[in-house]
């Protein structure tokens, strides 16, 4: 097929954004709708001592004003982890509740504290700043440190200590005993910077409750409608599922921050029921600033021994994790299963050993976003290898290679957990030398210093786990859902094909990606095929997409929902051919008697099932419509080679990323087009991560960065040109062979690029640089080094 | 409240609006023009871009009686009314200058001034005219081509 698996097919779903006819959530307006505004916290920690609304109901165009007491007469439910994680003594972690509506405390700027519905945004804001709060402000919290400093306040009263908990993963033994016989040891000290997830749309959810029917419906900007469905309907509101529709339309890019159950959205549903017409909140920037979840927020210590070849012997780690003031949906996983279980990286080192202590603190909490954990592990892991190769004097390629896993080890079973399917370290860090053409470095380095610019380049050989995930290893590391994925195919009755998936596209390019699939093995063409996603009226079930799951498990869903359609399809073909059904064959969407020029076509055969005249009703049910659900055998592993190039003006410290070379194993490629775009959106955020982007609290716990005039977001004229390829070895456990695209650019990109401005201030003797590398950072490490070499 | 009178698209408009109601607000919620998108409170990301008098502005950052007997363009206005592509459109769906769409009306909008003001840009003109374009998903590597392609489309 044309449109099938491999070729570069223009998006289906481009006309529609291009000529704004997207339906994103602040786009529906339902008949009568009401307007949300939500008061948050001004205080990081704050004992709440009395809240009244009674101006604020009074005023004009206001309907109703809630609080937390409201929620609590109604015995709603606090917001649900989907994770539990449990302490080196096995003990389960502190799980305090995380009320939907502050109830007696405030524990970071933003937690909701009152909900006001009127006739206008306008007016909810305006009666919102007639509420009247009397706050008992409290020592804050803000950071790992002030939490685990002996005496610091206590946010929960669960974990007086503020430990979530005390985790950790490996043969400690085995790794102390490597370091004791180790020739050299790497050593580094590093902190992965909290990052703002800021996808273009802020968050949205409307409540529309059906008098008539009693059913509730939440329009939510969501990365997986069926999940929230769950968490609020069982645990925060106790709708059941039947009484429950939640839509996810059109979304603007979720990153992570989409997948989780927030408060809003139990708000407008509980609210819209009391006052009985529709709700629409939306956030405002600043809003989504205190109010989505946090990303990364890891300070690490880690070493790593070697022996006198430059082997890696062992790995050892320290890392504190900081979660926020409460345990948002997945929180609890992002710095350990997530994270942790990638410390073997690329490298055959026989021995791992990490623990992981994970804090409360007076923050926004801190929850998967694009990569979570992974590219806190790839960036620890990928600048200790480079410190390794300075201790023991190896070239920075030569050691990686020397420690690469070797292409026939595969399957290749880690010390910690996980057992990687395929792969070949080797082949995608030989494209990526010659694509950065490596070898020339050193001419332009030359070139650089004559305009008195400091060049540097850094490379990343990184891995990562995705497809998540199966159900039975999930569940044993503490999920509290299954991560299997589903697919219904309709094939109607003319021969045209509606799909439906549980995985959601929120610029995935699902709606011709997963055509393809479907062009490829059902031989039509892909504007006869129609992927529907996004609604749980219409979906059977799912589980989402994140974690670059929804081929790797979406996809393979669909395969197998397709194999029952042409199983079934040969059973009415070989009725209608008056054949045996063992001699039908199915290809380019024709049933045929092998041997003969009999055949049928896809089309015939839809018709048939659905206007059954002619068929063996005795033994097969009419129509053609299939479901299935596929649970994943393994993770997927993609991996790969990122190097990045800088030039560093010495006198103002600002750093220019010059040329930036990414060599992905994605498993197979679907959509060239698609996964090259991918690519260059993850490595667009990793760089946003190593140069830019910081998410900053004071020492007062306020947030300083708040808003998209304080965060450095990546602009064009941040970015360079990004040579992406692949090189592709096929996931060894999934039907299409596929491992995931949407995580590698963040998870590969950050280590390269700070690995590239260490070795461009290597004259100065700079160890390592802190992200991000800002040019005051830069600069003052500049001068730091400076002052050193002159004392 | 204030009436405002002004052409959209080509077609005359108007609505009662609060003195504070900004033009983007006017376009969504009164017009139900919902293609230009609200994406921060700071007049940063530029989702917003629509045309006012032949010039690009962000919705967000100026009111609605100000707009009072203008010409405004928004992203509903560009392709034909037949739905064909305008050439810069077609060029975003060429070049995949697009994910998740959100930014995509204010690129659009955007580009299309700076040709406008500039036939051929480079690749670092147009880097540096979309400094008030926000994209979280593409890293701007396909805008950029996008755009290129585009300006070409319509050089022709």
């Amino acid at each position: 097929m044309a449109d099938g698996i491999g070729a570069s097919v223009k998006r289906k779903e481009d006309f529609r954004f291009l000529t704004g006819r997207g339906t994103y959530v602040d786009d529906i307006n339902r008949p009568g709708q009401l307007y949300a505004h939500i008061l948050r916290s001004p205080h990081p920690h704050a004992s709440l001592k009395r809240i009244d609304t009674a101006k604020a109901k009074a005023a004009s165009g206001v309907v109703a004003v809630f609080t937390g007491a409201d929620l609590a007469n109604d015995k709603i439910g606090g917001l649900p982890c989907g994770w539990g994680v449990k302490f080196k003594d096995d003990s389960p972690m502190k799980e305090p509740a995380h009320p939907v509506l502050a109830i007696d405390k405030v524990r970071h700027v933003g937690d909701p504290i009152a909900v006001v519905i009127a006739n206008s945004r306008a007016e909810a804001k305006d009666a919102a700043e007639l509420i009247a709060v009397d706050y008992q402000q409290l020592p804050a919290v803000p950071t790992i440190a002030d939490a685990l400093k002996k005496g610091s306040a206590a946010i929960h009263a669960e974990a007086p200590d503020n430990v979530c908990y005390d985790w950790h993963i490996g043969d400690k033994s085995a790794v102390d005993s490597a370091f004791g016989r180790a020739h050299k040891v790497a050593k580094l000290d590093l902190v992965n910077n909290r990052l703002v997830p800021n996808a273009m749309e802020p968050r949205a959810a409307i409540g529309d409750f059906d008098m008539a029917s009693g059913d509730y419906t939440l329009y939510t900007t969501s990365q997986n409608p069926h999940v929230i469905r769950l968490l609020m309907g069982a645990f925060v509101l106790h709708i059941p599922e039947s009484k429950l529709r939640v839509v996810a339309p059109d979304v603007g890019g979720g990153f992570g921050s989409k997948i989780f159950h927030y408060a809003e959205e139990a708000i407008v549903t509980w609210a819209d029921g009391k006052v009985k017409r529709p709700i629409k909140w939306t956030a405002d920037r600043t809003e989504s600033f205190v109010s989505d979840a946090h990303g990364r927020d890891h300070v690490t210590h880690a070493e790593l021994a070697l022996d006198a070849n430059g082997k890696f012997l062992a790995l050892r780690v320290a890392t504190q994790a900081n979660l926020g003031a409460y345990l948002s949906s997945f929180a609890p996983a992002v710095p350990t299963y997530l994270y942790a279980t990638l410390l073997a990286g690329c490298y055959a080192t026989p021995a791992v050993y990490a623990e992981v202590k994970a804090v409360f603190t007076n923050t926004v909490p801190v929850d998967a976003y694009r990569g979570a954990g992974r590219p806190e592990a790839s960036f620890l892991l990928e600048r200790l290898v480079d410190v390794a190769a300075k201790v023991s004097g190896l070239d920075r390629v030569e050691i990686r290679r020397r420690n690469f896993i070797p292409n026939d080890a595969f399957p290749y079973q880690t010390p910690v957990a996980v057992q990687y399917d395929s792969g070949n370290y080797h082949a995608t860090l030989d494209q990526a030398l010659k694509g950065s053409d490596w070898a020339g470095f050193k001419a332009r380095q030359a070139e650089a210093k004559k305009r008195g610019k400091l060049r540097g380049i850094g490379i990343s050989t990184y891995i990562e786990a995705c497809g998540v995930a199966p159900s039975n290893v999930a569940g044993a590391l503490g999920a509290r859902a299954g991560l299997y994925e589903v697919a219904n195919v309709r094939v109607n009755p003319t021969g045209s094909v509606t799909i439906f998936t549980g995985t959601h596209s929120h610029g995935q390019g699902h709606e011709t990606t997963f055509a393809q699939l479907v062009a490829d093995r059902l031989g039509i063409g892909i504007d006869q095929v129609e992927i529907s996603h996004g609604d749980t009226g219409k979906v059977p079930f799912g589980m989402g997409t994140y974690g670059s799951r929804s081929l790797a498990v979406g996809g393979s869903a669909l395969v197998k929902a397709m194999d029952k359609i042409v199983a079934k399809g040969k059973k009415i073909a070989a009725h209608l051919m008056e054949a045996a059904e063992a001699d039908i064959e199915f290809k380019d969407g024709k049933f045929s008697v092998a041997g003969t020029d009999k055949s049928k076509s896809f089309g015939d055969i839809a018709l048939t099932a659905y206007v059954p005249h002619n068929y063996p009703l005795d033994v097969l049910e009419p129509g053609l419509d299939e479901t299935a659900f596929y649970d994943p055998k393994n993770f997927t592993f993609p991996a790969g080679c990122h190097i990045a190039e800088v030039e560093i003006d010495p006198d103002t410290g600002n750093t220019t990323l010059v040329n930036f070379t990414a060599v992905d194993d994605v498993g197979r490629v679907i959509n060239p087009m698609i996964v090259e775009g991918q690519v260059q959106g993850g490595v667009a955020q990793g760089v946003g991560q190593a140069l830019l982007e910081s998410c900053v609290y004071d020492k007062n716990g306020q947030l300083i960065s708040g808003s998209m005039t304080d965060y450095t977001m990546p602009r064009a004229d941040n970015l360079p040109n990004v040579g992406v390829s692949t090189h592709v070895t096929l996931c060894a456990h999934n039907p299409l062979g596929v491992k995931g695209c949407g995580e590698v650019g963040s998870i590969g990109s950050p280590p390269a690029i700070i690995n590239a401005i260490v070795d461009a201030l290597s004259e100065y003797g700079v160890g390592h640089v802190e992200m991000p590398a800002t040019p005051l950072r830069v600069w003052q490490t500049i001068q730091a080094a400076k002052g050193k070499k002159a004392a | 409240m204030p009436q405002v009178s002004l052409t959209v698209n080509g077609k005359k408009a108007s609505a009662e609006v609060e003195s504070r109601t900004l033009l983007v607000q006017l376009l969504r919620e009164k017009l139900g023009l919902t293609g230009t998108h609200v994406g921060c409170d700071t007049s940063q990301c530029g989702a917003c871009v629509v045309h006012v008098n032949g010039k690009s502005v962000k919705s967000c950052t100026i009111l609605a009686v100000q707009c009072q007997g203008a010409d405004v363009l928004t992203i509903e206005g560009v392709a034909k009314p037949d739905g064909t592509l305008h050439p810069m459109q077609n060029a975003f769906r060429e070049n995949h200058g697009l994910q998740c769409g959100f930014c995509t009306p204010g690129m659009v909008m955007s580009a299309l001034d700076l040709v406008k003001n500039n036939a051929s840009p480079s690749e670092r003109e147009i880097r540096e005219w979309l400094e008030g374009n926000l994209c979280r998903c593409t890293g701007y590597h396909n805008i950029v081509k996008s755009i290129e392609a585009g300006a070409a489309a319509m050089r022709k």
